[in-house]
C-alpha cells in the first residue's frame, strides 16, 4: 500500500525506512553504468525541490550481480525500475529481471533529467511485455499533452498497472545571480507542488483505464494519501517527504488509516475511486494486479 | 541511530560576528564524532539542512550558521522555544588517533573546529577569513591563528603536521597538495544526510559515491573533484 518513490530512497543505507513500506522501488537501473548528472543538482524552492540527479546508477550488471541480492534479503518486495534511451534497451533489461526475484518491473518512461522517450512508450511497453511475465507498471510523465490516451496505449500494450507521477520540468535562479541554481539549469520539481498534478493524473488514468495505480506526487500526510486513493490509486508512494521525515512511512500509514476511519470507511482501500461521483468504479484493489503482487490496502 | 527527526527546542541564537550560533536542546542525542553532521529543519522548510556539529555543551547541541541563503536565514532567524526538527549525528567524522593535530580551515569551514578542538586537547589552529568581522569565529577554537584575505590559510601552513581541514574546495585541494595524508571535510548540497536522494553524490576514487555516507570527512587520497563550492549556499 505504501511504498516509496522510485529514487527517493535506498533500502541499503536506510533498511529500517525501507522495512516500514509495503514494498521497495529502486532507483531507476539503465543497461550502462551512470554517474549522473553534475552538481549542482538539487535546489528547494518556495513550492517543492528541484532535482537533476540524472539516474546516477551501477548499471544492470552490478545491479544484478552486487545490488538486488542485497535488497531482496533487506525484507519487502522489491519493485525495479528501469530506464533506457529506447525499447530495445527497455526489453533487454526487463528479459534480465525476469530471472530474479524482483516483484515488479515499473518502466521509467517520464525521467525529466534525461532524453524522454513519451513518444514510445507504446512500443517500450509491447517490447518489455513480450520478455516478461512479470507485472509491468508503465510510469508516465505528468505533462503529456493526453494523459489518458497514453494510459490506455500502455494498457493495450500489456501495461498490468501505472505509477503516477514522475516529476515535472522547473527551474530555480539564484535570486543574486540571476543564474540557475542547478548544474543541468532546470530539473524536476517535486514535493508540494506536484500534488494536484498528480491528483489530476491519477483521476484521468483511472477513469480511462481501470489499472492499479501507484499515486504519488508530494504526499506528506495521511490525508494527501488518502486524496490519491479517491482520485483512483491502489497505491501510494512517497518521495520527497522522505528526504526530511524518514519516519513518514509508518506516519503516513497510521494518519492514512485515521482519516480514512474518520469518513467511515473501513480500510482506505474502500475510498478508491470515490472522487468519481456517478461513475462506476472499473477496478477493485483485492481483485488487481495490485492484490496480485501482495499489495493489501 | 535512530533514523526518526526529532524536534528539540531552540535554547539561543547568539551572534558571532556575521554568523549565527544556533543553540538546540540535545534532546537525548548523541553528539557524535567531530565532523560528523545533522540534519537541521525549522518550520516553513521542505528539506533540512545538513550542519555539523560545532559545539556540544551539556544538554546542548550547537551548530555555527553563515546566513546566506534561505535556509541557513531561516535557522539563524529561529527564536529561543521554536520547535527545530533535528536527525543525526549522520556521516563520518574526523578521525581523531592523530599525534601532532593541525586544524586547517576556511570560513563557515570552521564550523566543526570548536568540537574536533575539545575532543583533541586543544592543538594549533590556522583558521582564514574574508573580513575581521568573520574572523571572530576564531574565538571559538582554543590556540587559533587568524589569517585574513588576501592571504591564506595554506601560505601559514606549517608542515610536520596530521591536518585535519575543513573549509571551500579550493582551500582543500591547495591542503591536499601540502599534506596528501590531511582529513579533508567536503561539502555537498544534499536533501536528505542519509543516502536516499543522491544530491551530494561525487565520483570518490574513480567511483559513484554519496559524500553523507562514505563522508563528508575523507583521507587526503581520496580523489573529489567537482563536489560545488558551498554545501549551504548550494541548498540554502
Amino acid at each position: 500500500m505504501i511504498l516509496n518513490a522510485s529514487g527517493c530512497l535506498d533500502a541499503l543505507t536506510a533498511p529500517d525506512v525501507a522495512r516500514a513500506l509495503d514494498a521497495f522501488v529502486t532507483k531507476t537501473v539503465t543497461p550502462l553504468p551512470r554517474e549522473g548528472n553534475p552538481p549542482v543538482r538539487i535546489a528547494e524552492t518556495e513550492v517543492g525541490m528541484l532535482n537533476s540527479i540524472g539516474l546516477a546508477n551501477p548499471g544492470i550488471d552490478r545491479f544484478l550481480d552486487d545490488v538486488l541480492p542485497r535488497l531482496l534479503a533487506v525484507g519487502p518486495a522489491v519493485w525495479v525500475s528501469v530506464g533506457g534511451f529506447a525499447a530495445e534497451e527497455y526489453a533487454g533489461l526487463c528479459a534480465r529481471l525476469d530471472r530474479t526475484e524482483a516483484a515488479v518491473l515499473e518502466l521509467n518512461l517520464s525521467c525529466p533529467n534525461v532524453a524522454a522517450p513519451e513518444d514510445e512508450a507504446t512500443a517500450i511497453v509491447r517490447v518489455a511485455r513480450a520478455v516478461t511475465d512479470k507485472p509491468l507498471y508503465a510510469k508516465l510523465a505528468p505533462g503529456l499533452p493526453d494523459l489518458p490516451s497514453v494510459a490506455e496505449a500502455a494498457a493495450a500494450a500489456g501495461a498490468d498497472g501505472l505509477s503516477l507521477v514522475n516529476t515535472i520540468r522547473g527551474l530555480a535562479l539564484d535570486p543574486e545571480t540571476l543564474r540557475p541554481r542547478l548544474g543541468t539549469t532546470s530539473g524536476g520539481l517535486s514535493g508540494p507542488a506536484l500534488r494536484p498534478v498528480a491528483l489530476a493524473a491519477v483521476h484521468a488514468a483511472y477513469r480511462a483505464t481501470g489499472l492499479p495505480i501507484v499515486g504519488m506526487g508530494g504526499v506528506e500526510t495521511g490525508a494527501h494519501a488518502l486524496d490519491l486513493i479517491a482520485a483512483g490509486a491502489s497505491a501510494v508512494a512517497l518521495g520527497t517527504v522522505l528526504f526530511a521525515d524518514p519516519g513518514a512511512p509508518a506516519r503516513v500509514r497510521e494518519e492514512l488509516r485515521a482519516e480514512a476511519t474518520r469518513r467511515g470507511f473501513q480500510r482506505p482501500a474502500a475510498a478508491r475511486g470515490v472522487a468519481h461521483a456517478g461513475v462506476a468504479s472499473t477496478a477493485d484493489a483485492d481483485s488487481t494486479e495490485a492484490g496480485r503482487v501482495g499489495l493489501k490496502v | 541511530m535512530s533514523l526518526s527527526p526529532r524536534r528539540v527546542a531552540v535554547v539561543a541564537i547568539e551572534s558571532v560576528g556575521p554568523y549565527a550560533l544556533v543553540r538546540l536542546q540535545r534532546g537525548g542525542l548523541e553528539p557524535g564524532i567531530p565532523g560528523q553532521f545533522f540534519m537541521l529543519r525549522p518550520r516553513g522548510l521542505l528539506l533540512p539542512r545538513p550542519m555539523s556539529l560545532c559545539l556540544a555543551p551539556p544538554g546542548e547541541l550547537a551548530f555555527l550558521v553563515d546566513p546566506i541563503g534561505r535556509g541557513s536565514r531561516a535557522l539563524a532567524g529561529l527564536e529561543a522555544g521554536e520547535g527545530v526538527d533535528i536527525l543525526g549525528p549522520l556521516g563520518n567524522g574526523f578521525g581523531l588517533d592523530v599525534e601532532r593535530p593541525l586544524l586547517v580551515g576556511g570560513g563557515i569551514g570552521v564550523a566543526p573546529f570548536p568540537y574536533l578542538s575539545e575532543r583533541l586537547g586543544g592543538p594549533p589552529a590556522i583558521l582564514g577569513f574574508r573580513t575581521a568581522e568573520h574572523a571572530e569565529a576564531a574565538t571559538l577554537v582554543p590556540n587559533a591563528e587568524v589569517v585574513l584575505e588576501p592571504a591564506y590559510v595554506t601560505e601559514a601552513f606549517v608542515p610536520g603536521h596530521d591536518v585535519l581541514a575543513c573549509g571551500p574546495e579550493p582551500m582543500l585541494e591547495t591542503v591536499r597538495g601540502l599534506a596528501p595524508d590531511a582529513q579533508l571535510a567536503w561539502e555537498a548540497p544534499m536533501a536528505c544526510g542519509y543516502g536516499a536522494c543522491y544530491g551530494c553524490a561525487v565520483e570518490i576514487d574513480g567511483r559513484l559515491a554519496r559524500l553523507c555516507v562514505e563522508g563528508p570527512v575523507l583521507g587526503g587520497h581520496a580523489q573529489v573533484p567537482g563536489t560545488g563550492t558551498r554545501l549551504q549556499g548550494a541548498v540554502a
